[in-house]
């Protein structure tokens, strides 16, 4: 579970700071803010635009561009269910309904009290030992919907209506 | 003291490595055992994981799969002699007499599983740097000559000669060149790219730096995935201890050549896994694919001449150069020379990573190696080479995995991965899903890929729907020459290929009855 930092200009200068000299900066200081403040904020454009001598246009279409740069706070927990064709092989499509239903929250989705977020992604590189989830940094392979159940009960639903 | 092996792999952690690892160590204290755990990389048989494994005076004894149930009653019937006796169900015997290991031809993966991958020592004890050693002590152009030699060609899919890319770049006269290493291995089915990372992360700090040499480049990078955060952090830990011991840095070991490692990290794009898209990723862009010309070779990453090259073809490089190029030409078919890690994944009840020499048919990888489904149920289909790649029946499963032969049935080894799919698999909408993937990750650069696939799935969907008209399929079949043929690069261009080829091997299921629709 991931305790994220609030906003604060400073901090994000300092990471930037951190990158000063090296080419080709842009992602790796993107993938520190998101790793600091837990997404990227609005206010990181302007800044990195002018810190960069980039367009606002160019930082934002980057951002845009890749699917790990988020724009809003995601859940304290991010929930990634392989969607691939190996975990497909073994009823990664189930799975995917299952954990919506278990958590109680649409397939890229946030929950509303913030705990949780659900994600579809396409192969985590466990091909061999799927279904395959990735709850935070930590991979669970062999995640059969009773697996699901053990791994993400803290998680669950809270009202027994969701989970339906 | 006994060494006991638990594999830090990520496959090996997502099945409860770390829990075993801590409850050998809590049973061996209760007992007053005296032990050390290394945590290796993974063998490869991936069913068995946790694969546990004990020195013994005769060789290493393996045990798996073992579960923290297990832990004790392990203990009790003499693990740690890794006696046979008592028998415990796990008992596996000497690893390396595990058929599906010793009927494999480990060059590349040699070391993986067996060595501490964050040792130096271990390394060099087990043959590594010697390629790098004797690279030191040869010409640019007979690095070179060796890889060339070798008949090597690019792993990351396209199958293009490494010499020849090497020798473009070397040819290029610019001040600055760059090495970049692709592991963006994005494809479903394929994870030699991780594993090798994670079980022998300096093989591939070696071929770089024989990249290096080769071409007279003194940066390079490495491009992994985000999804890969424990090879990010093995082989920046790895690049870290080669900087000590001066395997990176200035003056290699005393020679004129230096050379500086990075690790970069993607940021979930598929589509940052084509070479060009890569460069601008790694230069801070949108990953939006570059018309070729001109070559990366010649104009690659911040515009300077580059070798790009896939992890499994780079850390292929310091056995060519330890052992020589014919060596590694000795293996394989045709115009495939050397070695594959093929990765067999998806419904197969043998999961793992099969290295072997080319000419190897899907047959003996899926039934000798693989034991067939998972489920128990018979095989349909194998999709082979990733997402962009054809789905295949078992009429073709005595194709021997070669370039060309593949090409042939319209079809690629690719990057060597092979998913299994059982008879209860749907080939329509395995066709929808690679049109969704496509519609997903497309750079957006070409209208036949952007707007193509989305056609496609919707086209599908109503397929799916059941009741078309045979005119949808028409429909289906004119698309897929449209981005066949119109699109930049193989994202477009070679989505058509799943598509077609379960429309064509797996017809009966796009002829769907309109009562499924009736029926709702
Ligand atoms: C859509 C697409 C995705 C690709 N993904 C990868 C990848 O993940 N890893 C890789 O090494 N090559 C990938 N390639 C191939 C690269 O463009 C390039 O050919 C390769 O990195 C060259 O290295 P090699 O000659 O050692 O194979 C991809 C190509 C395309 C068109
Ligand atoms: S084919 Fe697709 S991914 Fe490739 S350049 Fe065109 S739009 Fe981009
Ligand atoms: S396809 Fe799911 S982990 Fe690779």
């Amino acid at each position: 579970m991931a305790d994220h930092a609030p906003w604060t200009r400073d901090k994000a200068l300092a990471i930037v700071e951190s990158y000063r000299g090296q080419r080709g900066s842009l992602l790796p200081i993107l993938h520190d803010l998101q790793h600091e403040f837990g997404f990227i904020d609005d206010q990181a454009v302007p800044l990195l635009a002018n810190a960069l001598n980039l367009s606002r246009a160019e930082v934002h279409g980057v951002i845009s561009f890749y699917h790990d740069f988020k724009r809003e706070p995601q859940g304290r927990t991010v929930v990634k269910v392989c969607r691939a064709e190996a975990c497909q092989a073994v009823g990664a499509d189930r799975l995917v309904e299952h954990a919506a239903r278990r958590l109680g929250v649409p397939l890229g989705g946030t929950r509303a009290d913030g705990a949780v977020t659900l994600e579809g992604v396409f192969c985590l590189g466990n091909c061999a030992l799927g279904p395959t989830v990735m709850i935070d940094d930590h991979l669970h392979g062999r995640v059969d919907a009773n697996r699901f159940d053990a791994l993400a009960a803290p998680l669950a639903a809270q009202v027994s209506g969701d989970a339906r | 003291m006994i060494t006991i092996y638990v594999p830090r792999d990520a496959a090996a952690l997502s099945v409860g490595a770390d829990q075993i690892a801590a409850l050998i160590r809590i049973e061996a204290d209760r007992r007053g055992a005296d032990i050390q755990i290394v945590r290796n990389g993974s063998r490869g048989m991936l069913w068995l994981e946790p694969l546990v494994e004990v020195a013994t005076p005769e060789g290493r004894v393996a045990y798996g799969p073992v579960t923290a149930a297990d832990v004790p009653a392990l203990f009790d019937a003499g693990f740690l002699t890794g006696a046979p006796q008592p028998p415990h169900p796990l008992h596996l015997g000497p690893t390396e007499e595990i058929p599906y290991l010793k009927n494999q031809e480990r060059l590349t993966f040699a070391r993986c599983g067996v060595i501490d991958p964050l040792s130096v020592d271990d390394y060099r004890e087990h043959g590594g740097f010697a390629g790098l050693e004797r690279a030191l002590a040869m010409t640019p152009e007979q690095v070179i000559a060796e890889v060339t030699e070798s008949g090597l060609r690019g792993r990351g899919g396209a199958g293009f000669p490494t010499g020849i890319k090497w020798k473009t770049v070397h040819d290029a006269v610019a001040d600055e060149k760059f090495i970049c290493c692709n592991a963006d291995e994005g494809d479903s089915g394929t994870f030699a790219d991780r594993m090798i990372m994670e079980g022998d992360p300096f093989i591939l700090i070696e071929g770089m730096t024989i990249a290096a040499i080769a071409v007279g480049a003194r940066q390079g990078y490495i491009y992994i995935r985000s999804e890969y955060p424990h090879a990010i952090a093995t082989l920046r830990d790895a690049i870290t201890a080669a900087y000590v011991e001066n395997w990176l840095g200035d003056g290699i070991h005393g020679s004129a050549h230096s050379f500086d490692l990075e690790v970069r990290v993607g940021a979930g794009a598929y589509i940052c896994g084509e070479e060009t898209a890569m460069l601008e990723s790694l230069e801070g862009k949108r990953g939006m694919v570059r018309a070729k010309p001109p070559l990366p070779a010649l104009e690659g990453l911040f515009g300077k001449p580059t070798v790009v090259n896939n992890v499994l073809s780079l850390t292929s490089v310091p056995v060519i150069l330890a052992r020589g190029g014919a060596f590694y030409r000795d293996f394989g078919v045709g115009r495939s020379r050397g070695t594959q890690p093929f990765q067999l994944g998806g419904n197969i009840r043998h999961g793992g990573i099969v290295e072997k020499a080319f000419g190897i048919t899907l047959r003996e990888l899926l039934y000798d190696f693989g034991g067939g489904t998972a489920s128990g149920r018979p095989i349909r289909a194998v999709q082979v080479g990733g997402p962009l790649g054809a789905y295949l029946p078992p009429e073709h499963f005595d194709t021997p995995k070669d370039y060309e032969a593949f090409a042939a049935r319209e079809a690629m080894v690719g990057h060597g991965g092979i998913v299994v799919f059982d008879d209860t698999v749907d080939m329509a909408m395995q066709a929808r899903f690679a049109m969704e993937f496509c519609a997903a990750e497309s750079c957006g650069k070409c209208t036949p890929c952007r707007i193509g696939a989305v056609r496609g799935v919707e086209i599908l969907d109503r397929v799916l729907a059941g009741g078309a008209s045979p005119k949808q399929l028409t429909l289906l079949e004119g698309l897929c020459e449209v981005m066949a043929d119109g699109s930049l690069c193989a994202m477009g261009g070679l989505t058509p290929m799943p598509v077609r080829s379960a429309l064509k091997h797996f017809p009966e299921d796009f002829d769907r009855p309109a009562a499924a629709l009736a029926a709702e």
